[in-house]
């Protein structure tokens, strides 16, 4: 005789009477209790030899769908050896039992394709979603111009409230990060510039290099890249979101153009903004630079200021300013079509808001070398 | 499906949610002023109320997701507020809760969603798990097809279907149901409506049901309560409800929409 183990839980008694055998099932099977539950069902279905059999219900305090799929699943089980049957079940339990009658939900598993196909299939599939990205990023970039003209055309469409907004999003608070990481940065590079060219006895040439450094290349890259983290990511998730609830949806029944709604002003706020950006990054690391020539190298500011006159010239500054507002429209396209690109869940939102920043950092990088290569080639 | 259920009158009045003078209010506005309510084990109650008047805010106080002012909560007769962490989380494998929108968990498919309960609480076999999953879903009315869908693709009724499969999971207790039918076509409604009878009569289940479907409370609810003016107006079998004289009730139960669902019954 195979006995239950806990008196709280779920209990049975096997009883084997000449050729019957009769399964007395007591106390609670219910999903309080599932491990027993399943263990004893295990058991039955194991333990049973004699048919026909009976699984008595008189002493089941009380049944949940839990306790009558087990149940029936051993029933069932039990039915493809001899006749196996439930005994005074009320009419409470006939009826779960009934509704939670075994079926089997098994699928046939699918076939499964050896792994070096499965891996060019995920490179294939990579390599044209490349590609759709770069159809999509041009076409886009074609529906945007075309925006901009509609609005240059009719002024009054232009949404100078909602720029102006974006522009203190943007600009604004983005000052003081901004200010402070590039101030960092330029302390660093001119500290490391001075132990470096002391060495030739050259410590006034740190301000040459942190001077051109700074105006080409740091003071537009910094900021970039900190726009793409702060603002792209922020366009990606509102429009993002906004995608999901149908209000993308909503603007465009209304007969409203979303890009030209919400797309529009925030791009236009980043080819204003960024420049803007730049320059005041470029301030900060040159005031950074300089304040560390002084405190390491000796050298005070009316010679930083009267050398770095000399060392830089007026396309120096020039350059770094130029490739502002691409960057600016780098970030925004790829920040609206990650967000437009947002599915239902939130976990995509989230894939997408990570791909917007890491795409247009970049995307960011690449620009400034092609620009590098580009400022080169015409000797600027 | 219109014609009335007799309910027998539940046995043993035992109440299993008990509400007494609970307060909760949002900054200078108070919106449950001292409301106390009675919910009785194996009911159905239907709880109505005009848009704003706090019944999700009740629902969700007696669930603890707003905090109240005053008053006590007790559910299966321990009172919520002195609870310790552990034997709250106990409390709460008891009850389940069907969301208005769903809350279904929109990075998880839906048999993935119904298993996210059990697999935290029962600690059973995989093939169990799938199987109770797929029984959940068929119980629901949900075809097969459904459980290895994410809810960004289901209809607003499957989304409805498939949270109630997630509420009933652990078979609970009680089942708090936030506007259940809305968002259904008639036909679903009814189907929805026969199924929580179904439930209550084999689980023994005790439903909260927030409602504004007259056919759900002609034919389901034991009981209802309705709220106004941050208290319970009146509470009591639908018969009691038509025969009040608030105005509110008698807008609510003797309106133009109310007179047709009743003729429908008469009819039907």
């Amino acid at each position: 005789m195979a006995q239950g183990t806990l008196t709280q839980g779920p209990h049975m008694a096997i009883e084997r009477t000449g050729e019957q055998t009769i399964v007395r099932l007591s106390g609670p099977w219910t999903a309080p209790h599932a491990e027993q539950v399943e263990i004893l069902a295990g058991e039955i279905a194991a333990e049973a030899d004699r048919f026909p059999l009976y699984l008595d219900l008189s002493g089941v305090e009380r049944l949940d769908t839990l306790g009558a799929w087990t149940l029936d699943r051993a029933r069932h089980e039990l039915s493809a050896r001899g006749q196996a049957a439930f005994a005074h079940a009320s009419p409470e339990q006939k009826i779960l039992l009934e509704e939670a009658a075994y079926r089997d939900f098994r699928e046939e598993p699918k076939p499964r394709q050896s792994r070096a196909m499965d891996f060019l299939v995920d490179v294939g599939q990579s390599v044209a979603g490349a590609g759709k990205d770069l159809v999509g990023g041009v076409g886009f970039l074609g529906e945007l111009v075309a925006a901009l003209v509609r609005v240059v055309t009719h002024p009054r469409r232009f949404r100078g409230s909602a720029v102006i907004n974006q522009l203190e999003q943007i600009a604004y608070r983005g000052v003081p990060i901004i200010v402070l990481i590039s101030f960092l940065v330029g302390c660093i590079v001119s500290q490391q510039g001075i132990f470096q060219l002391v060495k030739f006895g050259a410590t006034p040439f740190v301000i040459d290099l942190i001077g051109i450094l700074v105006l080409r290349e740091l003071g537009v890259l910094l900021t970039s890249i900190m726009v793409a983290g702060r603002s792209g990511s922020a366009f990606t998730a509102e429009i993002g979101s906004m995608k999901m609830r149908e209000e993308i949806d909503a603007l465009r029944v209304m007969g409203l153009d979303p890009i030209e709604v919400l797309i529009v002003p925030r791009i236009l706020a980043l080819i204003i903004g960024l420049p803007l950006l730049t320059f005041i990054s470029s301030i900060a690391a040159l005031v950074g630079g300089g304040l560390t020539t002084w405190v390491y190298g000796g050298i005070s500011p009316d010679i930083f200021l009267e050398r770095l006159r000399a060392a830089v010239g007026m396309n120096t500054f020039l350059v770094g300013l130029i490739k502002a507002p691409f960057m600016a429209v780098v970030i925004g396209i790829i920040a609206t079509l990650e967000g437009l690109a947002v599915a239902g869940s939130a976990e995509s939102l989230g894939r997408h808001v990570t791909s917007s920043v890491v795409k247009a950092i970049f995307m960011v990088i690449v620009l400034d070398g092609l620009f590098a290569m580009f400022f080169a080639a015409i000797r600027y | 499906m219109l014609e009335r259920r007799h309910p027998a009158p539940p046995k043993n009045r035992e109440p299993i949610i008990r509400v007494r003078g609970v307060e909760v209010g949002f900054g200078e506005r108070t919106i449950l002023k001292g409301l106390d309510l009675d919910v009785y084990r194996g009911e159905i109650l239907g709880f109505v109320g005009g848009s704003g008047q706090g019944k999700s805010v009740l629902t969700r106080a007696i669930l603890g997701l707003v905090p109240k002012r005053a008053g006590t909560i007790e559910v299966l007769g321990r009172n919520l507020d002195e609870l310790s962490p552990s034997e709250r989380r106990q409390l709460e494998r008891h009850w389940g809760v069907l969301f208005q929108q769903g809350a279904l968990f929109s990075a998880l498919t839906v048999k993935q969603n119904i298993q996210l309960p059990m697999r935290e609480y029962l600690h059973l076999s995989d093939r169990l798990l799938d199987e109770l999953a797929m029984l959940k879903i068929e119980m629901v009315g949900l075809n097969p097809d459904a459980a290895d869908k994410l809810p960004s693709e289901l209809s607003g009724g499957m989304i409805k279907r498939a949270a109630l499969a997630r509420a009933l999971a652990l078979d609970p207790e009680i089942v708090f149901l936030d506007e259940p039918t809305s968002g259904l076509d008639p036909i679903g409604a009814g189907e929805f409506d026969d199924l929580i009878a179904t439930l209550q009569r084999t689980l023994g289940l005790t439903v909260f049901m927030v409602t504004h479907d007259l056919d759900s409370l002609y034919s389901v609810c034991d009981r209802i309560a309705a709220l106004g003016e941050g208290r319970i107006l009146a509470e009591g079998p639908i018969e009691a409800m038509l025969a009040s004289d608030h105005p509110w009730l008698r807008s609510y139960f003797h309106g133009k929409r109310a007179r047709a669902v009743m003729a429908g019954g008469a009819q039907g």
